[in-house]
């Protein structure tokens, strides 16, 4: 029988961690774009060091950090940790929507007497359509990836913070290669289509609308 | 009536150089900025909307200060009462016409001046068409329809005729003057076509690298006659219809 706990446990992480990246990314990626700020590029480079580092430097530092506020080992922990590794690819897709888009249409909408707020939900978000489908499915499907911050900072802890990807390192340890086939075969499925549905909506997107 | 004055350093394609620029225009009537690029012209309407900082300066509107940094006055451009046509529109793609028209209206505005302008610009059956549909004279169409649907206190135009043909040019002229009278806009517009300086504009400024060369009536600016005039530079490329 597969134990479809790690599965869920994934998928609630990896919700949760996308609705608030979201949350937290559109007004990050909306200052980014437009502050005059010159230390914004420090700021950047640090948004985007989990691309690059090591998931265990930065597992490393979020367990002394979360060590004395008890969350370590928990899922509440892991889902701090998730925001922190997963945050790139959140904002980096809104960010290079944001910039895509011609100044004149923020412009405009100022002209017209409209607010920073109602112009970025009326005007700037609609117009970044795919850069906010790109972005949900990657931190979505990265949060789903992950491996040796997860491990951590959850510390495998079966129902509680064992996810899917530790599950198939446990049952490898094992020699449980069929249990381990199984989560593998489902997250291969699902990675794969969600990707491929990103391509294909964005390949709609970038075709003007005939029915308008 | 505004009151404009403004130092700023541009950066142009012949490198940097100092504007500087004063002038006043009185209410309802219609000022053409009018020069070479770079001289200034698009600057001065986008500091005038705020979108444009300056180094020094001050700018007045009917006896409302919108800028002036000695009394650390700088209205930020969404509470300055503007209707500004950008040249290159600046229509929001994802709306149709009609909800580029409904955006701009105020709340609690009445809708009549809405279907009004439609009407008049022609655009009642491309109101539910998006602007990547539209050629670029329909899409300056609704640009200048969008920039008048508020009523605003100045109106901004930057060459919002040049990608019509002459008839529909004509047209929009027209019905410029007749807005224009209709609600005392006081406008500032940047131009290069002649025909229209001469048919539209109650007084001219020629720009040239940031200060003003020649100001006055277009009768005056426009003789015809002095050997460096812009009227003979260009009456071959805009020939009067």
């Amino acid at each position: 029988m597969t134990d479809w706990q790690p599965l869920w446990l994934s998928f609630r992480l990896a919700f949760i961690t996308t609705v608030l990246l979201l949350v937290i990314s559109i007004p990050l990626a909306y200052w980014l774009a437009y502050s005059r700020w010159r230390g914004k590029a420090v700021i950047e480079a640090l948004i985007s060091l989990p691309m690059v580092l090591p998931p265990t430097v930065l597992g490393f530092y979020l367990l002394i950090a979360l060590s004395p506020s008890h969350l370590v080992f928990t899922f509440t922990g892991l889902v701090i940790a998730s925001l922190f590794y997963s945050l790139p690819f959140m904002v980096n897709p809104l960010l290079s929507g944001f910039k895509s888009l011609p100044p004149a249409l923020r412009e405009a909408s100022y002209t017209l007497g409209k607010s920073d707020s109602i112009t970025l939900i009326k005007v700037l978000l609609p117009n970044i359509r795919p850069s906010l489908l790109t972005g949900i499915v990657l931190s979505f499907a990265h949060t789903i990836g992950e491996f040796g911050v997860v491990l951590m900072i959850g510390g495998n802890i079966p129902g509680r913070t064992r996810v899917a990807s530790l599950a198939i390192y446990d049952e490898m340890q094992s020699m449980n290669y069929a249990a381990a086939s199984r989560y593998a075969l489902v997250l291969f499925a699902l990675s794969f289509s969600i990707l491929l549905i990103v391509h294909l909506v964005n390949h709609h997107f970038s075709k003007p609308d005939p029915l308008s | 009536m505004i009151q404009f004055q403004a130092n700023k350093t541009l950066l142009t394609a012949a490198g940097r150089q100092q504007m500087d620029v004063a002038f006043e225009v009185k209410k309802g009537k219609l000022l053409t900025l009018y020069g070479p690029s770079g001289a200034g012209k698009t600057t001065i309407l986008r500091i005038l909307s705020g979108l444009t900082s300056v180094s020094s300066g001050y700018i007045k509107v009917d006896g409302e200060t919108w800028y002036d940094p000695r009394k650390k006055i700088n209205v930020p451009t969404q509470r300055r009462s503007i209707g500004f046509v950008f040249q290159d529109f600046g229509l929001f793609p994802h709306w149709s016409v009609y909800d580029n028209l409904r955006y701009a209206l105020p709340k609690g505005e009445d809708p009549h001046l809405m279907h009004e302008l439609i009407e008049l610009m022609e655009l009642g059956s491309l109101q539910h068409t998006r602007p990547i549909f539209l050629s670029g004279g329909q899409q300056q169409r609704v640009a200048l329809a969008r920039a008048i649907v508020r009523k605003p206190r100045l109106l901004l135009l930057d060459e919002p005729l040049s990608a019509l043909d002459d008839d529909m040019r004509h047209r929009l002229q027209d019905y410029i003057v007749k807005i224009r009278k209709h609600y005392e806009l006081t406008t500032v517009l940047v131009s290069h076509h002649l025909p229209e300086i001469i048919r539209l504009a109650d007084e001219v400024i020629w720009l040239d690298k940031g200060r003003i060369r020649q100001q006055g009536t277009p009768e005056k600016i426009f003789p015809g006659s002095a050997p460096d005039s812009p009227h003979l530079i260009l009456s071959p490329r805009t020939p009067e219809p």
